[in-house]
C-alpha cells in the first residue's frame, strides 16, 4: 500500500524539486554574487539604497490601490452576485476572462485606451477630446484591477454563499434592519474570504511587469520590472536574484500573518 | 382592541408561491399566554403560519392582526415576536454572551443593563457559567437553550419555535419538552410550536392546530382531538387508530364488521355510511364466547409497556390491539370494547359541523339543524 502510494508521489516531488526548489535554492545562491561571479553582499546593500527602496514603496503602493479597488468592486458584485436568479451563469461570465492569456488583455486596453482608440473616440464624440489614457497609473490600476478582479470576487463570493440564511432571517427577527444584518452579521462573516480574497490579489500584484511596460509605459517601476530588467536588460543576475529573495521573503511572511488570521476566523 | 385574550388573529390567510398553494384561506385565533402547538406532516403549512407571523413572509390575500392592529406589511424586525430556529441560527462569529445580547444591543442598552438581562436569562435556560463560550463548543442541547435565551431576552410578547426539538436524540428531546412546558408556564407568555411529532405535541401543548395540504383540520386540546378526532387523516395522523368502514343503522347504533353494536353517537341520517375509528388501548383481548368481535392473530411484537398484536376479522378488516396480555400467533381471540370507545367519523365534515354535533352529544339533543350530506345508498360491507 505505501509502496504504491509512494509511486503516485513521485510525479509531484519530482515536479516542486525541478521547478519549485531548484529555482528558489538558484536563486538565493545567485543574489551572492556580483556581475563579475565574486562572492558579495552588495546586491542586498544596494537594495537599502533610495533607488531600490522608492520601487519597494512603488510596489506595495501599486498593489496596495488595485487591491482596495478591486475589493470596493467586487464585494458589491459578489453580493448581488448571490441574490441574483442565474447565479452560474453570471459566475461563469466572471471567470471566463480569468482564462484570457494575460499579455492578450493588455494589448487589448492599449487598443481600447490607445489615442486613436475606442475611448478616445468616445470622449471625442462626447466633446471632452482626445485624453492621455495610455501610460498613466490610472490605466496601469484600471487594468490591474480589471485582471485580479474575478480572484476576489470569488473567494467572497463563496463565502457569502457558506451563510445560513436563517442567520439572516434570525438577525431580522432581533430587530436588526436590513444594514444593520449586513453590518452585524454578513459582513464579519464574510471577512475570511476577503482576506482570502486579498491575498490572492495583492501577493501576485506585487510582483506585476508586463503591464507596468505595456500600459503604463515604464512610468510605473516595481520590483517586478526591476527584476526583469536585471536579468534582460543589464544581465545583472545577482541583482535581480537579490530582489527576487527579498520579494519572496515578504510573500511568504504575508500569506503566513493573513493566513493564520483567516484560518481562525473560519473555525469561529 | 376588542377582544384583549386574543393576541393573533389569521382571517381567511393565503399563502402562494407561483401557482402552488401552501396556505388555503386559513383564520384562527391565539390567545395569550398559552402553548400552542402546530402539528401536520411536512409540506402541510405549519411552518409558513410561523414565517408569517415572525413576518419573514408576507400573506397573498387575507389579513394577520396582533393585539388588534392589521401585522400584514410590518417587518420582521419591528414585530415583537421572537424565534427559536430549527437549526437555531446562532452567529457563528459571536460568543454565548453576544449571540443572546444580539437583540439588546440593537436596541441600543446600555452595556450594565446588557450584562444583567443576558446573565439572566442565561440562569433561565440553566446555562450559568457559559457566557464565554464559543458557539462551537457547545453542544447541541446547550445551543438549543443558547437559541431560546437569546429569544426570550427580548421580552417577546410570542415565542415561535420551529421544530427545535428535531436535532436532539431522544432522551433529550423528552426532557426538553418538559423545560419548554415550564419555562412556558414561568415566562407566561404565548408561545407557538411548530412540529411533526405528535407525542410532542400531544405532551405539551394547550392547544393544538392539526394542519393538512395548507389547511387546517382539527383545533382544540390534546384529548379532545385525541379521543375524537374529526377525520381519517387527524385519526392516523394523532396517535395509532383502527379505521374501518361502517354505517350509522339510527341514534345511537353503529354497524360495522358485520355486526351492530350500541355506541354514542347521534345526528346521522338512517344508514349513513361513515368510518370507524376505535384506538388499538380501547380493545381488550377476551375468550372468543365473550369477545364482541372476534380477529384472528395475524402478528405480535413486544413493544416494552404492552403487545401490539395485529388480526383480521371476518369481514376481513385489519384490528391492532395494544394490550398487556399476550396473545398466540394463529389463534383466534375476542375483543371487547366500550360504545364509548367507538368514534363515529362522517365524511366531508367540517370542523365546525363536527363540534356542533359534539355539542349535541353533550346535551343529549339531537340537532336539527347540523346538515346531513345526501350520500345515496348504504355500502355493502
Amino acid at each position: 500500500m505505501t509502496k504504491t502510494r509512494n509511486l503516485y508521489l513521485i510525479p509531484y516531488i519530482a515536479w516542486m524539486l525541478l521547478f519549485v526548489a531548484t529555482p528558489i535554492i538558484l536563486i538565493v545562491y545567485d543574489s551572492f554574487f556580483d556581475v563579475e561571479g565574486h562572492f558579495t553582499w552588495g546586491n542586498f546593500q544596494k537594495f537599502l539604497t533610495p533607488v531600490y527602496l522608492r520601487m519597494t514603496f512603488n510596489s506595495f503602493w501599486y498593489a496596495f490601490l488595485i487591491t482596495l479597488f478591486s475589493l470596493l468592486v467586487a464585494y458589491p458584485t459578489a453580493y448581488w452576485l448571490r441574490r441574483t436568479k442565474h447565479k452560474q451563469l453570471w459566475l461563469l461570465l466572471i471567470i471566463v476572462p480569468s482564462w484570457i492569456n494575460l499579455l492578450l488583455k493588455t494589448y487589448a486596453f492599449i487598443g481600447l485606451f490607445g489615442t486613436y482608440g475606442f475611448v478616445n473616440s468616445f470622449l471625442d464624440w462626447v466633446g471632452i477630446g482626445t485624453q492621455q489614457i495610455l501610460f498613466t497609473d490610472f490605466s496601469f490600476v484600471f487594468v490591474s484591477v480589471y485582471i485580479f478582479i474575478p480572484f476576489m470576487i470569488l473567494p467572497i463570493y463563496n463565502s457569502l454563499e457558506e451563510i445560513n440564511p436563517s442567520l439572516l432571517y434570525a438577525s431580522r427577527d432581533l430587530g436588526a434592519s436590513p444594514w444593520m444584518t449586513f453590518r452585524r452579521v454578513v459582513f464579519p462573516l464574510t471577512l475570511g474570504g476577503v482576506k482570502a480574497g486579498c491575498q490572492a490579489v495583492f501577493i501576485p500584484a506585487l510582483s506585476l511587469f508586463m503591464i507596468t511596460r505595456l500600459i503604463a509605459g515604464n512610468r510605473v517601476v516595481t520590483l517586478g520590472t526591476a527584476i526583469e530588467q536585471h536579468f534582460l536588460v543589464t544581465q545583472d543576475w545577482g541583482m535581480g536574484s537579490a530582489i527576487a529573495v527579498l520579494l519572496i521573503i515578504v510573500m511568504a511572511v504575508i500569506m503566513i500573518a493573513t493566513g493564520n488570521r483567516g484560518a481562525r476566523n473560519t473555525i469561529r | 382592541m376588542t377582544d384583549n385574550k386574543t393576541i393573533i388573529r389569521f382571517e381567511n390567510v393565503t399563502k402562494k408561491y407561483d401557482n402552488d398553494t401552501v396556505l388555503n384561506g386559513v383564520s384562527f385565533e391565539i390567545e395569550r399566554g398559552k402553548f400552542y402547538t402546530l402539528l401536520g406532516p411536512s409540506g402541510c403549512g405549519k411552518t409558513t403560519i410561523l414565517r408569517l407571523i415572525a413576518g419573514f413572509i408576507e400573506p397573498s390575500e387575507g389579513t394577520i392582526s396582533f393585539n388588534g392592529k392589521i401585522i400584514n406589511d410590518v417587518p420582521a424586525d419591528k414585530r415583537q415576536v421572537n424565534t427559536v430556529f430549527q437549526d437555531y441560527a446562532l452567529f457563528p462569529h459571536l460568543n454565548v454572551f453576544e449571540n443572546i445580547a444580539f437583540g439588546l444591543r440593537i436596541k441600543k442598552m446600555k452595556n450594565a443593563a446588557i450584562a444583567e438581562k443576558v446573565m439572566e436569562a442565561l440562569r433561565f435556560v440553566n446555562l450559568n457559567g457559559y457566557e464565554n463560550r464559543e458557539i462551537s463548543e457547545m453542544s447541541g442541547g446547550q445551543r438549543q437553550r443558547v437559541a431560546i435565551a437569546r429569544a426570550i431576552v427580548n421580552e417577546p410578547e410570542i415565542l415561535l419555535l420551529d421544530e427545535p426539538l428535531s436535532a436532539l436524540d431522544l432522551k433529550l428531546r423528552t426532557e426538553m419538552q418538559y423545560e419548554l412546558r415550564e419555562l412556558q408556564r414561568r415566562l407566561g407568555i404565548t408561545f407557538i410550536f411548530v412540529t411533526h411529532d405528535q407525542e410532542e405535541a400531544l405532551a405539551m401543548s394547550d392547544e393544538i392546530f392539526v394542519l393538512n395540504q395548507g389547511e387546517i383540520q382539527q383545533s382544540g386540546t390534546p384529548t379532545d382531538i385525541y379521543d375524537e378526532p374529526i377525520n381519517r387523516f387527524v385519526a392516523d395522523f394523532i396517535g395509532e387508530s383502527n379505521i374501518v368502514p361502517g354505517r350509522m343503522i339510527q341514534d345511537f347504533q353503529a354497524e360495522f364488521a358485520g355486526k351492530r353494536f350500541e355506541c354514542v353517537d347521534q345526528g346521522f341520517s338512517p344508514n349513513e355510511p361513515v368510518e370507524i375509528m376505535i384506538r388499538p388501548e380501547d380493545l381488550e383481548i377476551t375468550s372468543t364466547e365473550l369477545g364482541d368481535l372476534l380477529i384472528k392473530v395475524d402478528s405480535q411484537l413486544f413493544r416494552g409497556v404492552h403487545y401490539e398484536i395485529s388480526g383480521y376479522d371476518e369481514a376481513g378488516n385489519e384490528w391492532l390491539v395494544h394490550s398487556t396480555k399476550k396473545a398466540i400467533v394463529g389463534e383466534s381471540i375476542g375483543l371487547r370494547f366500550d360504545p364509548e370507545a367507538i368514534h363515529v367519523m362522517r365524511f366531508g365534515e367540517t370542523e365546525e359541523e363536527f363540534d356542533r354535533r359534539l355539542e349535541a352529544y353533550a346535551g343529549h339533543e339531537p340537532d336539527s339543524s347540523v346538515p346531513t350530506p345526501t350520500v345515496g345508498g348504504a355500502r355493502n360491507d
